[in-house]
């Protein structure tokens, strides 16, 4: 009985995608149901939770630094695509050029800094970034006559160190993604381009960039949402979550502040419905505008 | 065949993954260590959690000293040392969920009160420190108390002093012993950048220690008597505009790390870029642990004032250690922790092994202690830290920690001093700014 329940053509199907439906209902609906019930309460750890209707949405809207942790992760999320998209697709094209020499080493070497861990990495980068003259950026500074920048005391200066790092970390693995989207370019293509004499430029614009598309799509999708989560990028830039003047502080930086550290989550859920609401509104909008809805011809 | 296997091998990973989320309470990602200190087979294990790694040497000397004399309640401590905000995060989560929380643990005074919201999941500790209560300064009891009850044991006063470079002085003909107001500081200061290119002290932006030493002088603070913030105040906009005033003269300046207690600014400490910290007695430890050039360079003197005659400290910072609701043996936790800390020995061990100055003021007078010629302490500094801290004795002021502390903490340090000190944003316009944030996040 049971070998022929296993067996069925119309059972094994529920049962290959029951792990991700598990995973799906308790890791990401029944967290997302309970936030979203928590936003509307007052909830200290170790004390009776109340319900106090839209009041933390609203003292979200007044909220200042809420704000500045909004603006923060927008700005970081729209740099970051702004590099993370088109060098990795550039490096991913010279790699797969035939007679690009030392292929492997490149590929790999790219790609190492996303083993790095963040802690290890951030540590490091902000040693780099350090504001004392000895500091490695600052001495390289220094070889031109600029004196010493107090990098992550400063907006722009802050973000030039966190826009660095999440390149530094993930240009090799974008890079990989544009890899795999080139495999499937059939070379056919570019040879027909040949014969019409077509130049390395148009064989970019008008073959590379149109068929990897759907690789774009997925890159830019997945980089939205990583910009707007950042964190742990942040916390070990700035040695914890405090940063001077809030520059580096994230949505995700003030859900913790406000969850963890001030033990006030039911603040802290709404901070992650709304940040929630912005992830979904731009992605859907992203994924309209580049026609992923509309059904296949 | 190899199909069956397969689904086995899908249906085991998923219930994997679904029971292998949970994690032992007691993984807790410090540094621990085990102390025994002659413990025998019967002790009782006690974990104690803690953000600073000498108050783990105390313990150890003072457990030793406990299981000699009580054979029949002997302990082993599991120390685990966290950094500063990793620690009390936990701590917080543990205690409020009653899971994974240890059986002692240090709180920093400026997270305390974040820890006395509601019902507080601590013990109260009043019966233990009775025996002891006429020979420790109340007020530092009163930091960590609520309703009458005290939750947390404190490790000193904490009074603040000047530490100055008498090296850096004596190159610009500057003798600290002169500068009594904030005038003479400014005139010492602007010697001694003229003749060394060096600073005087520094502007701190992360930390509040120079602001409450001018609120102090003052008899203001950063809140008012009901415990509501005030920190656009007159006395607040006073403190500030001196400091900013003394930052235009190069006399201060700000320094990397934000403030002298940081692992960047021990460096420029150490490389001689700057003069003079105000800090708290217990900086002494950072200097003799992270800053070993300086040995027999650094004199302590009591922090200028704004006229002569105001009160010249105030106690700053302070851990208060407390017992968990949760500990798996509560009085003898709470028995432990005030033979550790408010015994007369313990205090003398206090002052020998952390170098801070102790809350049974009674040791200040005993100079057998305080002047222990092996003293490490006495050996680094040039003039002994107790003659100055008896002649502040009675000035020792106290800013008071209430609920909206840790809110006043986090704007002024990550926002307000900044804007000031960095960005030369006008004093008054800053410190609004700052009461409205503070406000809004307190609403």
């Amino acid at each position: 009985m049971i070998k022929k329940f296993l067996y069925s053509q119309k059972v094994a199907p529920y049962v290959f995608v029951l792990p991700f439906i598990f995973v799906f209902i308790f890791f990401w609906v029944y967290p997302l149901g309970s936030s979203f019930s928590m936003s509307f309460q007052k909830i200290q750890l170790g004390q009776e939770a109340s319900w106090i209707g839209f009041s933390n949405y609203e003292k979200l809207m007044g909220d200042g630094v809420f704000l500045k942790a909004v603006t923060n992760s927008a700005v970081y999320m729209v740099l970051t695509l702004a590099v993370l998209i088109p060098f990795p697709m550039l490096f991913a094209v010279l790699i797969n050029n035939k007679f690009m020499w030392g292929r492997d080493f490149f590929k790999s070497s790219f790609f190492f800094p996303a083993l790095t861990s963040v802690v290890v990495a951030g540590t490091i980068f902000r040693l780099m970034f350090g504001e004392m003259e000895g500091s490695l950026i600052n001495s390289v500074l220094g070889w031109f006559g600029i004196g010493p920048v107090k990098f992550l005391k400063g907006q722009v200066t802050g973000f030039v160190a966190l826009v660095s790092l999440a390149t530094w970390r993930w240009t090799g693995v974008n890079m990989l993604y544009f890899l795999a989207g080139l495999k499937n370019i059939p070379d056919e293509y570019y040879e027909a381009a040949s014969m019409d004499g077509a130049s390395s430029f148009q064989k970019l614009t008008r073959i590379t960039m149109p068929l990897l598309k759907p690789t774009t799509i997925y890159v830019l999708t997945i980089s939205i949402y990583a910009g707007l989560a950042m964190f742990i990028e942040s916390m070990m830039l700035w040695n914890g979550n405090n940063s001077p003047k809030n520059i580096g502080l994230t949505i995700v930086g003030y859900l913790y502040r406000q969850g963890i550290e001030k033990n006030n989550l039911g603040y802290a859920a709404a901070v992650g419905i709304v940040l929630l609401a912005i992830t979904m509104i731009i992605n859907l909008a992203q994924l309209a505008f580049s026609g992923m809805f509309k059904k296949e011809d | 065949m190899k199909q069956r296997w397969f689904i086995v091998l899908v249906a085991m990973s998923m219930t994997l993954m679904l029971f292998g989320c949970g994690q032992s309470p007691q993984s807790t990602g410090g540094d621990s260590t085990v102390l025994d200190a002659g413990a025998g087979e019967g002790a009782t294990e006690l974990s104690y959690w803690t953000f600073v790694e000498l108050h783990g040497q105390h313990f150890e000397k003072m457990l030793g000293k406990w299981n000699e004399a009580n054979q029949d309640r002997q302990i082993k401590l599991n120390v685990t040392v966290m950094p500063y905000d990793d620690m009390h995060n936990k701590l917080s989560i543990a205690v409020q969920t009653g899971v994974g929380a240890p059986d002692i643990a240090d709180i920093e005074l400026g997270k305390f009160p974040d820890f006395l919201a509601g019902t507080p999941q601590l013990e109260p500790l009043n019966d233990v420190i009775d025996p002891y209560r006429g020979t420790i300064v109340k007020s530092r009891v009163d930091l960590y108390s609520k309703g009458g009850q005290n939750y947390g044991v404190p490790t000193h006063v904490g009074a603040s002093v000047a530490f100055y470079n008498t090296e850096i002085l004596e190159q610009a003909g500057v003798d600290y012993k002169t500068i009594e107001t904030w005038e003479d500081f400014k005139q010492a200061g602007i010697k001694v950048y003229e003749a060394t290119g060096k600073y005087m002290g520094t502007a701190d932006t992360s930390a509040t220690w120079q602001a409450s030493m001018l609120l102090a002088q003052q008899g203001s603070d950063f809140t008012d008597e009901a415990g509501k913030p005030v920190v656009n105040s007159e006395a607040m906009a006073k403190g500030m505009a001196i400091l900013k005033d003394l930052q235009d003269n190069n006399v201060i300046a700000t320094v990397a790390g934000g403030q002298p207690d940081t692992e960047e600014a021990y460096g420029e400490f150490n490389a001689g870029n700057y003069a003079t910290a105000f800090m708290p007695l217990w900086q002494m430890s950072r200097y003799t642990n992270y800053m070993k050039d300086l040995s027999g360079k650094i004199a302590i003197a009591p922090i200028p004032v704004i006229e002569k005659g105001m009160p010249r400290s105030v106690g700053g910072g302070g851990t208060g250690t407390v017992v968990t609701k949760t500990a798996k043996d509560v009085q003898l936790a709470k028995d432990f922790l005030a033979f550790a800390k408010l015994s007369l020995d313990a205090n003398k061990e206090i002052w020998n092994t952390l170098g801070f100055d102790p809350v049974n003021m009674d040791v200040w007078e005993m100079q057998d202690v305080t002047h222990d010629p092996d003293n490490q302490f006495v050996r680094y500094f040039q003039n002994n830290p107790f003659d100055v801290l008896n002649e502040i004795k009675s000035e020792i002021q106290l800013i008071k920690s209430t609920s909206a502390t840790p809110t006043i903490n986090n704007v002024l340090c990550t926002i307000t001093f900044n804007e000031i000190f960095e960005d030369g944003k006008d004093i008054k316009e800053a410190l609004d700014a700052a009461q409205a944030q503070i406000e809004q996040e307190l609403k």
